[in-house]
């Protein structure tokens, strides 16, 4: 297990001593995001803007204006939704290369509560014109998400969870913004996961092995720009895609996916788990996991479903 | 006159006192009546044109640009991305038109580029849009964005040890955003003393007087209290806008704050003081009308 905001400060920390122009802004709550271990290396560089979050996006892009990557922090609900207007038009619109990082996203935050959930930001980040969308899969990939969109030009916004994720990636893994990582193929089903349901979708894909259901299991890391060939590929080739995310159905992966099937020549299958149009409660984070029915026997099941709605022939165009 | 002035403004070297030289230049003679009648001239022709746009709060803040872009600022119009260049932020966005004749006065662009204002082949948006118009930092229209986003641009001034002042010019209806006043507690916060802010303080918003929409006075009294350097100006007195910006310019530890106080419509009779000119054009008659009050032949105002 590693948490993913614990790599992003560490992180963030080597790129402040490898690049001066890399700087952070964080709302007050720079222990819970990690930053405070770049404010602690690099303290001159360091922008605590207050409990301001408009503010902080809106002096982020001055500060891109000048050469400056800035790296802008709090939680995921207070960073996409307080601000939303500043990431639209002063970030996007003005495609200044701003990058949003935040932490505490889905309602793995747990007994916090609704008000601290945040299950609409992939949604409202994927919107923007000129914003990628990234929600990494465990800390090795975080490390190399956060590495990329340094070097990226533009706005990015990045994930991150309050817990900690499973390892699935060892250092040999190569994260390439906008690529789908196939973790496991298969050819009755695919399952395309992001953040910590892309371990859930792996232990799933066991223990339908176990009953002789071979499916494809998909990081897809990326949302926007969403890698349409691997979706294409698996529309074709599997005929059924089940999506797993710790997020709305609406508006982020699922409907993602769905988009990309919708226009693609291929017919398939698609089943969304994730939160279905509802808000959070106070909870564990295992036991809201199991309440909102993202766990690993909920995979099991619709994936299940889904390969015996198959139709004998799939119908070729 | 006012192309050349632009070209010698353009050439002075880096290291010379640029703003002294500039106002040794600009006192011989310049006629801001004049000048003022001739921008508020291209201003109404161009709303006119484009058959929408904001009129009000164009003519209101004419001297305010007057006194930065000809009389205070450090700019290479034919090197926009000059990194040493004082910086301009229009916070309240819809005071395009009026930006862009100064802008195109100033060489940034082509002065027939601003016949095709909100046409949809052009590139003059209806509001500020940096990627495609020299000139324009940061795109602003949402209001209460833009002194954030001079905040930004004066902390890295700080930490590139650079010598540039960021100016914002902020609407008097836009403070009712709450934003400004995260903006306000920041700057005050990390000792912006590159940083000077204006008001456009005319009085009028939308739906009517900003009194009796949602006041916002006292204002200097909330800026002094958030810890900013203050004072109050005739915003159409372009000396004394000029005054006002060099004593900002030797205050330390603070940023600056500069109440315009202006007339929305200014020059304009029949459009002084009136809501109703605040996001509508001139009518090609009214035009004509109002090219008549700007007549050029006048003596001073």
């Amino acid at each position: 297990m590693l948490g993913t905001r614990d790599v992003y400060g560490d992180t963030l920390v080597k790129l402040g001593g490898e690049n001066k122009d890399v700087v952070v802004l964080d709302a007050d709550l720079s222990a819970s995001t990690r930053t405070s271990k770049f404010a602690k290396a690099f303290p001159e560089r360091f922008f605590n803007m207050g409990i301001a979050e408009q503010d902080m996006i809106s002096t982020a892009a001055g500060l891109a204006t000048c050469g400056k990557i800035p790296f802008v922090s709090t939680f995921a609900v207070f960073l996409t939704g307080r601000a939303w207007d500043q990431v639209r038009q002063s970030v996007c619109y003005s495609e200044q290369n701003v990058k949003l990082v935040s932490t505490h996203a889905g309602i793995t935050v747990g007994e916090d509560s609704a008000t601290h959930h945040a299950n609409e930001d992939i949604a409202l980040m994927r919107v923007l014109p000129n914003m990628t969308v990234i929600s990494p899969a465990d800390g090795i990939e975080t490390a190399q998400v956060i590495r990329a969109v340094s070097e990226h030009k533009g706005p990015v916004y990045v994930r991150l969870a309050r817990c900690k994720f499973p390892v699935i990636y060892d250092e040999n893994y190569h994260f390439q913004i906008g690529r789908a990582d196939t973790l496991k193929d298969g050819d009755q089903a695919t399952i395309i996961a992001i953040g910590i349901m892309v371990s859930q979708a792996l232990k799933a894909a066991e223990e339908l092995e176990k009953d002789g259901i071979n499916v494809r299991v998909i990081n897809m890391s990326t949302l926007k720009p969403i890698d349409t060939e691997a979706i294409r590929q698996a529309a074709c080739e599997t005929g059924a895609i089940v999506t797993a995310e710790e997020h709305s159905i609406i508006g982020g992966l699922g409907s993602a996916v769905a988009e990309v099937i919708g226009e693609s020549d291929h017919p398939c299958l698609l089943k969304r788990i994730g939160l279905r149009d509802c808000f959070g409660v106070s909870g564990k984070p295992d036991e809201l996991m199991e309440k909102f029915c993202l766990g690993v026997k909920d995979i099991v099941k619709e994936t299940k479903g889904i390969v015996k709605r198959k139709p004998s022939t799939m119908p070729s165009i | 006159m006012l192309g050349d002035l632009g070209c010698n403004v353009e050439n002075i070297e880096q290291d010379i006192d640029r703003n002294i030289m500039k106002k040794e230049i600009l006192d011989i003679g310049m006629d801001w009546g004049k000048l003022g009648r001739e921008i508020r001239r291209d201003i109404l022709r161009i709303l006119t044109k484009a058959g929408s746009g904001h009129t009000g709060g164009s003519l209101s803040m004419v001297e305010i640009l007057m006194a930065l872009y000809y009389g205070k600022m450090r700019q290479r119009p034919k090197q926009p991305d000059w990194p040493d260049r004082d910086r301009f932020i229009l916070s309240k966005g819809h005071g395009a038109p009026a930006l862009y004749v100064m802008l195109a006065r100033q060489g940034y662009f082509d002065l027939s580029e601003l016949d095709h204002l909100r046409c949809v082949c052009a590139r003059l948006q209806g509001h500020p849009y940096n990627c495609n118009t020299p000139g324009v930092e940061i795109s602003t229209g949402s209001l209460g964005q833009g002194l954030s986003v001079a905040n930004g641009i004066a902390l890295a001034g700080k930490l590139d040890k650079k010598s540039y002042r960021v100016y914002a010019l902020l609407g008097d209806g836009e403070v009712q955003e709450g934003q400004i006043w995260e903006a306000a507690m920041s700057a005050a916060h990390y000792r912006l003393d590159n940083l000077c802010a204006m008001i456009d303080f005319n009085k009028l918003q939308i739906d009517g007087p900003v009194s009796e929409i949602m006041e916002v006075e006292p204002l200097e009294d909330k800026w002094r209290a958030f810890g900013w350097s203050t004072c109050q100006v005739n915003g159409h007195d372009v000396d004394e806008i000029r005054d006002a910006l060099d004593k900002a310019e030797g205050v330390e530890d603070r940023p600056s704050m500069i109440i315009c106080h202006t007339v929305k419509g200014k020059g304009v009779s029949f459009m002084e003081n009136k809501v109703g000119y605040h996001g509508v054009a001139p009518t090609p008659e009214e035009l004509k009308l109002a090219l008549a009050e700007l007549s050029l032949d006048k003596d001073g105002e």
